[in-house]
């Protein structure tokens, strides 16, 4: 194990680093710089999510597709055609595929990352690293099922005849800022879980909660203008919403909805990682 | 210059609840706290945790190696763990210099599903390897484990014999400065114990730190010159091995080596005969450590109820594992001394019958005791399994030519000569050649 100090503790001169281990962990200062140094292992802990996840199952890798897929077929069935719910003059598959790609994304981030911390006990128990590790990691591997799925939509793109557009690259940003807003909430609560497992258990029925509470299966227009604002406090629904316009409608997203969903997710991330920091001391003690 | 400096460090840890608990206890919790609002909260808080450590403070030079020890819950792990990071002290610090390795029940970075390989690369970048050290060492490893034919196999397939290879293997390439090691010696055959021993014993050669927290003195003794004795979370003493480790089966045992039932009523047994107490001395003293040279006295004391019950007393003598080594009985022919109350009837009263276990019998390590109490040689009336057990120091008496472990269950000293017979005549010297 190999753990660099900040620089105000570093004692000498000598070739040899020194770690410092006290009762007030500190934050950031410092940290960011073991980071860096144990990233390698973030990459190999990354992969390990992946390699595993589809181990011994038949369909493999393709689940990361049908998942997406499966419950846009449902929702076109249920709610396009039994229940009418307009899509604002797109083809209801790819409405509801364009939000379903990115929201499986965020709801596989947090059912992998919020148990983490419980799943790696043992692991947690008999060595150190920095523990934010496995969250990120289980976040990282999400994005791998994201990239899978995103082929499927491409061809989607073509099949409805749906234009590219330079618009398209807001994409990035916007994935930057889910990034950040599911890493908040991963951090928050895959801590929370290690001393309640209340959470673990909580956490399908909030997913399926959150679902609704997101313009998936229905337009952002379809919620009535007065609740609008507090509807828009929900930082995916801002994204959700803004992917689905760069990508199926071709139209910038709204910045002001976009503005507050990254001044969400960053509050929430150093919140959620000021949180992770504070109970990462005693983390081995408790989980 | 220190490798590792500890200072004033103490850990707190919550009592009896360890681990998680819900949501829901913890608003119980803290609605009891706030009810309890101007009370005695330091009081409280005392009551509801446990110092596994208190004040403890240390260096260790860089090159020395230490063993830590003492008794279970003597916070040796605690101390383990604070050191590679595992958990933060609740006051004081703590700082390593140089890259540190770690060997606590090695497989902990392993994923059943995935293969040798890939688990070789995982567990080394677990512990701190670049995936280019691993590389390079990577045949090294396989060869140290011998498990060339199976790396590309998932290793929830391999045996358990398999996994501990493999997780020592990656462990040992680590190179670190400053070694931390937790009884890793108890698990893998005889075998590969002593290669274990052999990279160990090389890396302290090699000038690097060693930190080795174990119950067995042996491997203590054989491995790091110095030793520091834990009592209660607490530093005892400090010093040479040979002196720490006498001293820590001195004082160990007090108090523990014993145990009684003092109600007649529930104490094991049945209405003839009941069992009082089973206790362990040696060197004087009631104590469940004890020196492997030296006697060691079972002591059995029952009630009897039953005027004029034909009594004899039996103990079965069990290894660490729940092998029996032994049996033995307070029977005339079976007795190497003679038992005056064996055969007599017995009035109404409390008895205590003593069996000798001679020293240098004992190998190292646990042993406990079944207690048994008969009547009329065959008729059970109390069978206390596992009744008490107590440990066998190795002081190091034996160990003066040949340092290493004895085999067996037992390590009794014999008597052996060797004579020489005649010298070669010239016929044989020829035959020889």
């Amino acid at each position: 194990m190999r753990v660099d100090l900040a620089k105000e503790e570093q004692v000498n001169t000598n070739a040899a680093p020194v770690t410092v281990f006290h009762s007030s962990g500190g934050w950031i200062t410092g940290k960011l710089h073991e980071l860096w140094n144990y990233r390698e292992l973030l990459w190999v802990l990354t992969l390990r999510n992946v390699q595993i996840r589809y181990k011994q199952s038949i369909l493999g890798i393709a689940w990361a597709v049908l998942q997406p897929l499966a419950l846009m077929l449902i929702f076109t069935l249920v709610f396009s055609a039994l229940l009418k719910v307009p899509s604002e003059g797109v083809p209801y598959p790819i409405f509801s595929y364009s939000a379903l790609l990115f929201w499986t994304f965020f709801s596989n981030s947090l059912n992998n990352a919020i148990p983490s911390l419980e799943d790696n006990a043992a692991l947690i128990k008999k060595i150190y690293f920095p523990r934010e590790f496995f969250p990120i990691s289980s976040i990282l591997a999400a994005v791998f099922d994201l990239l899978i799925a995103a082929v499927i939509f491409l061809g989607m793109m073509f099949y409805y005849h749906v234009s590219f557009t330079l618009n398209i690259l807001y994409v990035i940003p916007l994935l930057i800022i889910q990034t950040i807003f599911t890493m908040g909430v991963c951090f928050i609560f895959s801590a929370l879980n290690a001393y309640y497992r209340d959470v673990k258990y909580a956490l399908p029925l909030v997913i399926q909660l959150w679902l609704y509470a997101t313009p998936i299966i229905y337009p952002l227009s379809s919620v009535p203008e007065r609740f609008r604002l507090y509807y828009m406090l929900n930082p995916m629904a801002g994204i959700i919403e803004s992917y689905r316009n760069v990508l199926v409608k071709g139209i910038a997203p709204d910045t002001f909805y976009v503005g507050v969903a990254a001044a969400g997710a960053v509050l929430l991330f150093i919140l959620g990682y000021w949180y992770f920091k504070r109970i990462e001391m005693t983390i081995a003690d408790i989980v | 210059m220190n490798a590792v400096t500890v200072e004033n460090v103490s850990k707190r840890y919550r009592k009896g609840r360890t681990g998680y608990h819900t949501l829901r206890e913890d608003i119980y919790n803290l609605t009891g706290r706030l009810i309890s609002l101007g009370g005695d909260k330091r009081r409280d808080t005392d009551a509801e945790h446990i110092w596994a450590l208190q004040n403890v403070s240390f260096q260790i030079e860089q090159g020395e190696r230490v063993g830590v020890i003492g008794r279970n819950g003597s916070g040796k792990t605690t101390l383990l763990r604070l050191m590679a990071g595992i958990t933060r002290p609740t006051h004081g610090k703590i700082m390593v210099r140089g890259r540190l390795g770690v060997l606590i029940e090695i497989m902990a970075g392993f994923h059943p599903e995935l293969t040798g390989r890939e688990n070789i690369y995982l567990n080394g970048a677990i512990m701190g390897m670049s995936q280019k050290e691993i590389k390079r060492k990577f045949d090294e490893i396989v060869a140290f484990a011998e498990l060339e034919d199976f790396i590309d196999t998932p290793i929830k397939r391999f045996s358990s014999g398999m996994h501990v290879r493999l997780g020592f293997a990656v462990a040992a390439h680590l190179d670190p400065d400053i070694l931390l090691i937790d009884e890793v010696l108890a698990v893998g055959d005889a075998a590969f114990q002593k290669k274990c021993l052999g990279k160990m014993e090389d890396a302290a050669q090699e000038g690097r730190t060693v930190v080795f927290v174990s119950h067995n003195m042996a491997s203590v003794i054989n491995l790091c010159p110095r030793a520091i004795l834990l009592v209660a979370g607490k530093k005892y003493s400090d010093g040479p091995s040979s002196d720490i480790i006498a001293e820590y089966i001195e004082t160990a045992g007090t108090g523990q080596g014993e145990r009684i039932w003092s109600d007649p009523k529930t104490a094991p047994g049945n209405e003839k005969i009941r069992l009082h107490s089973v206790r362990i001395v040696s060197d004087g003293q009631v104590t469940s450590e004890v020196d492997i040279q030296k006697d060691v006295y079972i002591e059995i004391e029952f009630w009897n109820f039953k005027p004029g019950a034909l009594i004899h007393t039996s103990i079965h003598l069990l290894d660490k594992m729940g092998y029996g080594v032994l049996a033995s009985a307070n029977m005339h022919s079976a007795n190497l001394i003679r038992d005056e109350w064996f055969s007599k009837p017995h009035p109404v009263g409390l008895y205590r019958t003593v069996c000798t276990l001679p020293g240098n019998l004992l190998n190292e390590g646990r042993y406990s005791i079944n207690a048994i109490v008969l009547t009329d040689i065959m008729d059970i009336e109390v069978f206390a399994a596992e009744a008490i057990s107590f440990t066998v120091h190795d002081s190091g008496a034996m160990r003066k030519e040949y340092g290493g472990g004895w085999l067996g269950v037992v390590r009794p000293k014999l008597a052996w000569r060797t004579e020489y017979l005649e010298p070669l005549v010239d016929s044989q010297q020829k035959g020889n050649k």
